[in-house]
């Protein structure tokens, strides 16, 4: 379970390398970037969070973004919550450990012991090795020519794609994202930057409304 | 304004992660919720992908990122590693720049 944990942290270190180098192509300091990794802690919403900074998006548009995307994290929570058994006074520490992972190896798990060994031991785990790539990222970039000739500008779409693929399991959800992608497009030139995208998350929220038969789409975990 | 939007947005996502843990179950049983909250990722992701490909400023372009998404995609059908992904579409991109 250990070594598991530790696996799972080493390759979202490699994901965080990406996040702190593309943060520093967005024009976030090596501060700004780092302090993003210790207190938001959830990657997909950081990822958002710098790519609408970097286009040129009001930086509320940003927090708007990472916040819709931190929205799963919760969903995560309340299936956790009785896994978890938590005391009271654990529960705000186990909170900022709840991501993607976390919630994987600790759902993936059939014992109680194991499930509370998981989800604290892949969250630690991750925390430790996010942060510390987010920095040696971050350098690394301010520390290299300018993000262009690097290519980070197409490293970011490439970033949300691996993101997305694993996400796309049925035909309901490749009809959403498509239908979220060209309303996003559409209003580029008619909107401030950073709403596009908000836009295309509205597609999801009127789509979602009208649920499939039940044993239908899910996304959630990742 | 940037620090307060990273404050913000730092504060937002732990609040969503707290409440998950505090609300009662029951939130999840109503189907809506549940759909909604499943589709808002993909549709988010889907069109970060798109604008940060296809669009600068107010213009829809296709430029060398078009390519490096090309690239990612080919990558990821092979079931490449996530940094092999970002890395290969950063690198076309760069050469696609070099030769034009």
């Amino acid at each position: 379970m250990i070594r598991n944990a530790l696996g799972i942290g080493v390759a979202t270190g490699a994901y965080g390398l990406s996040f702190g180098a593309i943060s520093s192509g967005a024009g976030l300091s090596v501060l700004q970037s780092c302090v993003l990794s210790l207190a938001m802690f959830t990657g997909a919403s950081q990822f958002a969070f710098v790519a609408v900074v970097g286009g040129g998006g009001n930086p509320f548009a940003g927090t708007a973004t990472a916040v819709l995307l931190g929205a799963r994290n919760a969903l995560y929570g309340l299936r956790l919550s009785s896994l978890l058994g938590l005391r009271r006074r654990a529960r705000p520490v186990a909170a900022h450990l709840v991501i993607d992972e976390s919630a994987a190896m600790t759902l993936a798990t059939e014992s109680y012991r194991s499930g509370r060994l998981g989800f604290w031991a892949t969250g630690l785990a991750v925390f430790v090795l996010w942060n510390t790539a987010t920095l040696i990222g971050a350098v690394a970039a301010h520390a290299l020519p300018g993000p262009k000739e690097l290519g980070l500008d197409a490293a970011v779409p490439a970033a949300f794609l691996a993101l997305l693929a694993p996400r796309l399991v049925s035909r309901r959800l490749w009809l959403v994202a498509t239908t979220a992608a060209a309303t996003g497009l559409v209003s580029v030139p008619f909107v401030p930057a950073g709403v596009p995208v908000l836009l295309g998350a509205l597609v999801a929220v009127v789509m979602g409304a009208r649920p499939p038969p039940p044993g239908g789409a899910t996304g959630g975990s990742g | 304004m940037l620090w307060g939007a990273i404050a913000a947005g730092a504060i937002g996502c732990y609040l969503l992660k707290l409440a998950g843990l505090s609300l009662p179950r029951g939130v999840l049983q109503d189907r809506r919720v549940g759909s909604v909250a499943a589709l808002v990722p993909v549709a988010l992701l889907a069109t970060l992908i798109a604008t940060q490909t296809f669009s600068t400023g107010h213009h829809l372009t296709v430029d060398a990122r078009a390519g490096g998404l090309g690239t990612a995609a080919a990558a990821q059908l092979l079931r490449a590693p996530f940094l092999v992904v970002v890395t290969l579409a950063a690198v076309a991109a760069a050469l696609i720049r070099l030769a034009g």
